[in-house]
């Protein structure tokens, strides 16, 4: 019989019902698109923000040490280096699937063929990789410096070509030595000369207009320094920090075993940085702050503002059914009326009138949640050029909502049906 | 002891007393009918015998137990197991058929039987229309559908408010004929009517006046049938 009822209200009221169906499912495709976009905008917007740049700074200890006490920047006055062959290992650490591109670099002072001093540094352009782990990647600063501007020729493609011997030089020092892209140089170091090609000038807007950079090999014999890497940078998806990264930051040794667990199995920056330095020897990886913390604090304004439109867009579809529900109660009041007058406790006739909006819910909240798998992947493509992943947690999440909205804007009409009296709506008093 | 009785039984609105210490009895089987101009607190009457309202004061003795001092929650368990309440406008629900609205008052109850529920509408010559939505019946078929509807869970009183005043005369005659039956089977009935010629019927007539009881007359011969008066 509840059955046959609910069956037939819906029947009878299908236009209310539909109403309120599409007011739900209203709420739930926007609860359902932000909550689909919130939890995966953390990896879209991580990979976006990796336009500017790496976020983590590896060098050697004893340079680490002297650059905290003398604040000398890259400069390597340690003596101290990075060893080239560990670097393949920043891949095999637990978040190395978090690592999505890192380069190496070696600096070293050269003087060209008319004894004008200059910085080379060499570096990894797009140098491909086969990891221990049998992956293959391809890194360097084609994707970690994509802000250059090339001004003349092209990215130096490491790939493409198999002379070693090519280089990219800044706009500056190309201006003040006359290089033009195609030109060949000759540059000397302490470990020999050698002639390089210049493939591209590049115009960076800082200190690097005013260096050469070539492939690591070539630097490194360019110095004689076969085999030795100053820093390495690495760009890494990170989680934004909190209370326990910061204070891990400052000595994973204070942590308890239970929020060390917590701690390294979380990808927060001071967690991978720790990682790298497990894996390179007498190395101190550490956050670039700026760039981390930026990427911190959009990530947690944009959750914010997605939150806040799932909730307006919940308490909007809260209102709608409210006015519904209330409106299908008051048509219907002669009827609870008899329903009472028969023997209906409120609790019966409540649970009646909650089932036929449930089931009415259930409809509008699975079409809502196709619809907004639908807008998501639209906010995915528009935002972030890219889809966005359903996470399963988006289902029960959506549900719960859709279950709480409907509950919540029910409770005036329940209220006001709790408030009938049979008197007054059968013999109109 | 008397199925039902009202000691000194008020009801007041503000200065309005609509039910002024009203006493009446009612014995099991008998048919009485509550007769009075508008405003007399007929319906207040029937809406308080009913369980649908409270008293302001006064005892309201059902079966021997006091029902003006029970909760909202009571007196609904009171008015599904006791009463069966017939209304002048039907109060059938509009998406239900004739014998899914008999079922509806067996579902509060306790368990809807279709097979009982086309009996009850049987009993009241309606088991071919069982079907058909209200929209489908006439007044009169329809209140024979809130007449099986009030008599499914075998009330102990059956109260009705104006039943006839919806109906012509030929359904108002066949609802007459139907209540007569029921009291020949023993059921207790308490009409409430502006209508002389349904309250002539009754075996006893109480009539209301400014929420007192006016004044009682016994049908001394009382048959049960509808007597229509011809105006001239």
């Amino acid at each position: 019989m509840f059955i046959r009822m609910i069956g037939k209200a819906f029947f009878r009221q299908w236009k209310k019902m539909t109403m309120i169906a599409l007011t739900i499912a209203l709420g739930a495709s926007l609860a359902t698109a932000m909550l689909s976009v919130m939890i995966d905008v953390e990896d879209k917007i991580n990979q976006e923000l990796k336009v500017y740049g790496a976020n983590i700074k590896v060098v050697p200890k004893d340079t680490s040490v002297i650059d905290e006490l003398y604040d000398v920047g890259d400069e390597n006055i340690s003596g101290a280096y990075l060893k080239e062959d560990e670097l393949g290992k920043i891949k095999t650490i637990f978040w190395a699937f978090n690592i999505v591109d890192y380069a190496p670099f070696i600096n070293t002072d050269a003087k060209l063929s008319d004894g004008t001093k200059v910085d080379v540094t060499g570096t990894w352009f797009n140098h491909h990789m086969d990891l221990p782990t049998g992956e293959e990647l391809d890194a360097g600063i084609a994707s970690l410096r994509s802000w250059w501007d090339i001004t003349e020729g092209e990215w130096l493609d490491e790939q493409g070509n198999e002379d070693p011997y090519r280089a990219m030089a800044g706009a500056g020092i190309a201006e003040r030595e006359g290089i033009s892209a195609g030109d060949i140089i000759s540059v000397e170091g302490a470990g020999g000369s050698v002639m390089l090609t210049v493939v591209g000038i590049f115009d960076a807007g800082g200190e690097e207009d005013d260096i050469i950079y070539v492939p690591v090999d070539v630097a490194q014999e360019i110095g004689g320094l076969e085999g030795r890497i100053d820093s390495i940078e690495v760009s890494a998806l990170t989680t934004p920090d909190n209370d326990l990264a910061r204070k891990a930051a400052q000595d994973p040794s204070s942590l308890s075993v239970a929020q060390y667990e917590t701690w390294y199995c979380t990808a927060y920056v001071s967690s991978i940085c720790y990682q790298i330095e497990e894996v390179i020897t007498d190395s101190v990886a550490s956050a670039v702050r700026q760039v981390a913390d930026s990427e911190g604090q959009i990530l947690k304004k944009t959750k914010l503002l997605m939150i806040l439109i799932t909730i307006l867009s919940m308490i909007g579809a809260a209102l709608g059914i409210c006015n519904l529900v209330t409106a299908s109660v008051m048509e219907r009041s002669q009827e609870i009326g008899l329903m009472k007058a028969i023997g209906a406790h409120n609790g019966a006739i409540t649970g009646l009138i909650l089932a036929e909006i449930m089931c009415t819910a259930v409809a509008g909240g699975v079409t809502g949640f196709f619809a907004g798998l639908g807008f998501a992947q639209i906010i995915g493509h528009s935002v972030f050029a890219s889809s966005i992943t359903m996470r399963p947690m988006v289902i029960p999440l959506v549900a719960v909502l859709v279950v709480l909205v409907t509950l919540i804007g029910s409770i005036p009409a329940i209220r006001l049906l709790l408030g009938l009296k049979p008197t007054e709506v059968l013999h109109g008093k | 002891m008397s199925l039902l009785e009202l000691k000194n039984v008020s009801k007041i609105y503000g200065d309005l007393h609509a039910l002024d210490h009203v006493n009446i009895k009612v014995e099991k089987g008998e048919w009485l009918a509550i007769m009075g101009p508008s405003g007399s607190g007929k319906s207040t009457m029937m809406n308080i015998i009913g369980a649908l309202d409270k008293a302001t004061e006064g005892e309201i003795l059902l079966d021997g137990e006091d029902i003006a001092k029970k909760s909202a929650a009571a007196l609904t368990d009171i008015r599904r197991d006791k009463i069966g309440l017939i209304f002048q406008q039907f109060h059938l629900v509009s998406y239900l058929t004739a014998v899914e609205n008999v079922m509806l008052a067996q579902y509060y109850h306790s368990l809807p039987d279709e097979k009982e529920a086309l009996e009850a509408l049987d009993r009241v010559g309606l088991a071919g229309r069982a079907k058909h939505y209200p929209s489908q019946l006439s007044g009169g078929e329809q209140q024979r559908v809130c007449v099986a509807r009030a008599l499914i869970n075998y009330p102990e009183i059956i109260l009705a408010d104006e039943p006839t005043g919806n109906l012509d005369e030929a359904n108002e005659e066949i609802v007459v004929e139907m209540f007569n039956k029921l009291h020949n089977e023993g059921t207790t009935l308490v009409v409430v009517t502006h209508n002389p010629e349904v309250a002539e019927v009754a075996q006893r007539t109480i009539v209301l006046r400014n929420g007192r009881v006016d004044h009682e007359t016994v049908n001394e011969n009382f048959t049960g049938k509808i007597k229509h008066i011809t105006l001239m």
